[in-house]
Formats: C-alpha cells, sequence, structure tokens
C-alpha cells in the first residue's frame, strides 16, 4: 500500500542472550506506520519503547522479525541503513547530553555532512532545521552548552531533521522541561506533522500529551503491545492501563466522575478543549 | 557555638521558629576561558529570602534555570552563599565543623533513578549512610529495616537495583535518605523521568514522610498536580523567588504563573476557562472533587 511507510514484523529481541530464560526486551511485536501519522508510544519503564525506536531505524537487529521501510528489508545485507537513518530520524532521550560540536551550526551539520551531502547543501539545510524548529537566527554561533533546557533540545531534534527524515522518532523529548517548553516543544513537533507531513512517533509518559498531539496510541508492556488504536479507544481501558503503571488522560477522569454525579456528559473525551465544550453543552 | 551564632546572625533568633532561615542569599557561576578570564557571569540565585518551619511541605516551581537546583543545593551545604546566610537547624552552612551535621540534618534526591544507587543490593544501598555516619552494627539493621518499611521496599531488600522501575529506585533513594534519621528532605525533580505509577509512587511516599514522621519536605517539580498538597508553594523566576503562598494562592493567578513559563493543573485551567465562560465558579479550583461539586451545586441552583 501506498501510504505503508514502515512494516515492523513479529519482531523479538532479548539483550541478554546468554541466558535463554531472560525476558525479552521486545516479544513477538508488529505494527504498521502510515504516512503522516502522529503515533503516541506509552508504557512504563523498562516495557520496551527505547529498544523498539532502536530497531526503526536499525540501530539494533532484532533475534527475530524483520522491519521493512517502503517495502525493503531493511536487515537484507546490501540495504543501505545509513541512508534510512536518515530518513527514519531518532531523537534520543536526554540529547542534550549528546551535543559535543563548539557551535549549534557545526552540531546540526554534522549529520547531513555524515550522510555525505555537500558542506554548502549541508548548511542549507542546517539553517533550514534551526528556523523549523523555531530557534532564533542568534543561536547559530552560539555554543550548545549557553543555551536553555529546551533550546538544546531543539538543537538536536534540528540536527535530526537537518538530515530530511520522512520519519520522526522522539524519545521521551519534553522530560525535564517546565510546562512552556513542554507545550511549545509538543506544538513544534505537530507541526511539522501537519505543515511538513512527517511521519511521528512519540514516546512520552505523559498521557495528556499524548491524548492532546496523537492521531493513534501504541501501548507497550513487558515487551508486548497491548493496545494500538486511537486514543479514545486506547482511554477506555482505564483499568488495564493503572495495572500496567499508566493511568488516563486527567480529563477522562473529570468527566467520569461528572457522570456518575448525574451530568449526561460523554465520558469519550480526553482533552481540556473538549471538556469544556462538553461541560458548557451540557449546562446550557 | 551558640553564642557565636547569636553575635554574628541575630536573624536566627528574630526567627526562632524557623527550621531553616535564608537571607539574602545570591549566587552566581562564573565562567572563564582557558587564560582564567572570566567570560561570563550567571546570577543564578538573586537576593532570595524565605523561611520553612519544622514539619512543612514546601514545593517550589519555577521556569529551566530559575535557580532552584542552585537554591537547592544550598540546604544542604553542596554549595555555599557569595552573599546572605543559610542557616540550617540553628547552624550556619559556612560553619565548616558543622558540615557533617548539616548534610544529616538535609538529605537530597535528584532527578535520575539510574546514577543515585551504588550497592548492588538494595539493603546495601541504603546502609551505606548510617554506615558512613559511623552507627553502631546492630542499629544499622534496624534503620534499613525501619526506612524500607516506611517506603514500602521491604520486600525489595534482597533484590539488584537494576531489577527496579524508575519508581521504585527513587523510592530506594528516598530510604537511603531516611535512613540517616534527617529532619528535612530536598527533592530536586525527583519524578521528571518516571512513569505515571512511578511519579504516584514517589509523591505518595513524600506525602506520608511528612505527615507521618513528621519530616519537612522541599519538593521541586514541573508537574503541578505534584503541589497541590503542598502546605505552601514558591515559585522562582529568573532567580528570585516571584511569589509565594497556598496552592490555592498561587493557583489561582492563572496568566501571572503562564508569563512565567509554568501553568496550573490541568483541573484549575478547566475551572478557570469555564468561569472566563461565565460559570460562578471559586478561583484556584485544585480537584477533581471540587470541580465537580461546584458544578453540581451550580447545576441546583439552575433547576
Ligand atoms: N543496554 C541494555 N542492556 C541490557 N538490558 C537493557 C538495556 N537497555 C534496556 N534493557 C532492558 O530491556 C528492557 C526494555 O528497556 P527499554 O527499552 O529501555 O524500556 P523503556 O524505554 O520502555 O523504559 C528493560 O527490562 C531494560 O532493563
Ligand atoms: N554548574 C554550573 N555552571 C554554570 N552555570 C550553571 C551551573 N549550574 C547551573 N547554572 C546556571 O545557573 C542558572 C540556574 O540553574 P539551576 O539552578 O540549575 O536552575 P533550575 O534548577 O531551576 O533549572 C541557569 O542559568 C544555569 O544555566
Ligand atoms: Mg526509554
Ligand atoms: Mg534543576
Amino acid at each position: 500500500m501506498e501510504d505503508m511507510k514502515l512494516i515492523a514484523d513479529h519482531l523479538v529481541f532479548q539483550y541478554d542472550k546468554s541466558r535463554s530464560d531472560a525476558r525479552r526486551a521486545l516479544d513477538d511485536v508488529s505494527f504498521v506506520l502510515h504516512k503522516g501519522e502522529f503515533v503516541g508510544l506509552i508504557g512504563h519503564t523498562g516495557s520496551g519503547k527505547s529498544t523498539l525506536v532502536q530497531h526503526l531505524n536499525a540501530l539494533i537487529r532484532p533475534d527475530s522479525g524483520s522491519i521493512y521501510y517502503e517495502g525493503a528489508d531493511i536487515y537484507e545485507k546490501d540495504y543501505d541503513r545509513k541512508a534510512l537513518r536518515g530518513k527514519v530520524g531518532l531523537v534520543f532521550q536526554y540529547p542534550e547530553y549528546q551535543l559535543f560540536e563548539e557551535t549549534v551550526l557545526s552540531e546540526v551539520i554534522y549529520g547531513p555532512v555524515n550522510m555525505g551531502m555537500d558542506k554548502k547543501d549541508a548548511e542549507l539545510a542546517a539553517y533550514d532545521a534551526i528556523r523549523r524548529v523555531g530557534l532564533e537566527e542568534e543561536c547559530i554561533d552560539q555554543s550548545p552548552f549557553d543555551l536553555s533546557g529546551g533550546q538544546k533540545r531543539r538543537v538536536a531534534i534540528a540536527s535530526v531533521l537537518a538530515m530530511d527524515p520522512e520519519i520522526l522518532v522522539l524519545d521521551e523529548p519534553t522530560a525535564g522541561l517546565d510546562p512552556a517548553g513542554r507545550s511549545e516543544l509538543l506544538e513544534m513537533i505537530k507541526e511539522l506533522k501537519e505543515k511538513e507531513g512527517i511521519t511521528i512517533v512519540l514516546v512520552s509518559h505523559s498521557m495528556d500529551d499524548v491524548a492532546e498531539a496523537a492521531d493513534r496510541i501504541i501501548v507497550m508492556d513487558k515487551g508486548r503491545i497491548i493496545y494500538d488504536d486511537v486514543p479514545v479507544r486506547v482511554f477506555e481501558h482505564i483499568n488495564e492501563l493503572e495495572e500496567m503503571g499508566l493511568a488516563a488522560p486527567q480529563m477522562s477522569y473529570l468527566l467520569r466522575d461528572l457522570k456518575k454525579a448525574g451530568f449526561p456528559v460523554n465520558t469519550d473525551i480526553i482533552t481540556l478543549k473538549d471538556a469544556r465544550e462538553e461541560i458548557l453543552k451540557v449546562l446550557s | 557555638m551558640k553564642k557565636k551564632n547569636k553575635d554574628k546572625q541575630p536573624s536566627i533568633l528574630k526567627k526562632a521558629s524557623s527550621f531553616l532561615s535564608i537571607r539574602n542569599l545570591k549566587y552566581e557561576y562564573i565562567r572563564r576561558d582557558e587564560e582564567n578570564n572570566v567570560e561570563g557571569i550567571t546570577t543564578a540565585v538573586d537576593d532570595v529570602s524565605f523561611d520553612v518551619k519544622a514539619g512543612e511541605f514546601i514545593a517550589v516551581l519555577g521556569h529551566n534555570g530559575s535557580g532552584k537546583s542552585t537554591l537547592a543545593k544550598h540546604i544542604n551545604a553542596i554549595l555555599f552563599p557569595e552573599e546572605g546566610e543559610v542557616i540550617l537547624d540553628g547552624m550556619d552552612t559556612k560553619d565548616e565543623e558543622k558540615l557533617l551535621d548539616i548534610r544529616r540534618t538535609a538529605g537530597m534526591v535528584f532527578q535520575n533513578p539510574d546514577n543515585q544507587i551504588i550497592g548492588q543490593v538494595v539493603d546495601e544501598d541504603v546502609a551505606f549512610g548510617p554506615e558512613n555516619m559511623g552507627v553502631p552494627t546492630a542499629e544499622i539493621a534496624q534503620r534499613v529495616e525501619e526506612s524500607l518499611k516506611t517506603l514500602g521496599m521491604w520486600e525489595f531488600r534482597n533484590a539488584s537495583p537494576n531489577r527496579l522501575s524508575g519508581g521504585q529506585k527513587q523510592r530506594v533513594s528516598i530510604a537511603s535518605v531516611i535512613a540517616m534519621h534527617p529532619k528535612c528532605i530536598i527533592l530536586d525533580e525527583p519524578t521528571a523521568m518516571l512513569d505515571p505509577r512511578g511519579r504516584y509512587e514517589v509523591i505518595r511516599a513524600a506525602r506520608a514522610l511528612n505527615e507521618v514522621e513528621g519530616i519537612t519536605v522541599i519538593l521541586i517539580t514541573h508537574y503541578m498536580e505534584e503541589v497541590i498538597h503542598a502546605h505552601r508553594v514558591l515559585v522562582m523566576d529568573k532567580g528570585k523567588v516571584k511569589m509565594e503562598g497556598t496552592p490555592r494562592e498561587i493557583f489561582s493567578r492563572v496568566e501571572e504563573l503562564k508569563r512565567m513559563r509554568l501553568t496550573v493543573p490541568q483541573i484549575t485551567e478547566l475551572a478557570w476557562e469555564l468561569k472566563k465562560e461565565g460559570l460562578p465558579l471559586s478561583d484556584g479550583i485544585l480537584t477533581r472533587e471540587e470541580l465537580v461539586r461546584e458544578l453540581t451545586e451550580y447545576k441546583h441552583r439552575k433547576g
């Protein structure tokens, strides 16, 4: 199918291969990513999210199963995995600890140059990426270390965007940011999807953030995918999610409480904006 | 010692009831180049003063870089004031002789669950602190048991820390601090890297230490929902304490908080927006229960 960008097919992966009884970090994981989707990936710590996202650009090779990018098996002997890492851009958790260049520009240019782009084009790509993540032009010659936490995250994202990815995978990009930093970064990621059609995979521990931004949510538990559905359907399973160490968005809990208190509200509501509309509607 | 303090720090006498007293604290980070020339100065904490009473639960909010961690590190003498003073339980943190007492009085837990546990086994890690303090062996075992039980981690005493979830690791780190019998615990974004259950476990543990054990808690966080049970909230902005009050007072000031790169709990924000649409709701609603109650009352009045 035209819009299927990436297919994960029965992935199995175990870190400690010396013990056959060791727990699998990924246990028969399959899903399809479509072009232009915004997928939220949630799960308790240790559920396998980071392991899974490192498979998406072939940083990790599965013990069995495979990944197909636009129809081609990325683990085939002759597959160009270096080019793949430009197309499936991965922003690691706490990427600010991996910034190492002297200026923002040289940091962002590193990726495209490494991919074989000539210096001039790489520079153009870098300028473009810096603009797309909403960093000020003045930042370009500054040391990444002098920037704020939220700005450093943007530099890390820009250095992946400069390679012009079709899929952008972000591993907990908002962890540790202040509320404004969190919502600005989330807005920026939503814009990449909406304006540029980039497919997004967002790993997050914030149920409220994925409820707000994602078109679809994949829930992992102990290396397996438990749910893969639109957000409202996933968050219907409040009890099961709590069992797994997760939760529902705050608005789900509120709407359920209101229903119990006798308000004729729709409980399929997970965002603040929809909750406001619904409450005003039933009270008018 | 008392006498010396009396001469030098009249402020403690004036504030006899305060457990922690911070007066005009200022701290700068100075960046130097290879030749040791000053390249830049960041005023991380700028003329901060406040008092904390024994047994209080204080939450500290503030944008990234507002100076929260720098301030926190002054409380247990990891950093020392350049200007101003920090008096913890009657001890001036600049008094070198008191360093161990100060560190014992206020313990600190940081953000990353993966780099605070040094023991190979949970109970070993919790025993380190008391061992270093020279607590007798028999008492160490007792303290380890007490602390792990308080944090609900006793059943994991023989586990290897890398087998634990993030929330469990943070509770072990807290247990390790508690085993030193501190009067105060400072939690610097302890939940930033945790999943929802981990966050819940850590916050519940902090509240229990405060309510049951009477330990003074200072909690730094970016999650507004975590501070609604605090006795008092301090809001930092660019190195200064800009607001101080109960959670309800603070979270009634939605627009000011947003200007300082903060927000309010989602329930508070919803109530605030509903109020703007004309519903007669109180300012600073903090919990679902309150919001449901006020909406129900309104519905009945309306008929
Ligand atoms: N480098 C590693 N070596 C050994 N085990 C690992 C490594 N990275 C992760 N694991 C284990 O694999 C499992 C999945 O971890 P991870 O993918 O990091 O989960 P998540 O990102 O959801 O927190 C966990 O049990 C974790 O302890
Ligand atoms: N070790 C350091 N060296 C230089 N500057 C620092 C250091 N630690 C913090 N700063 C700077 O001091 C200011 C306050 O930082 P910090 O206390 O960590 O704030 P917060 O904890 O609120 O994010 C920031 O501008 C930060 O960049
Ligand atoms: Mg992870
Ligand atoms: Mg900090």
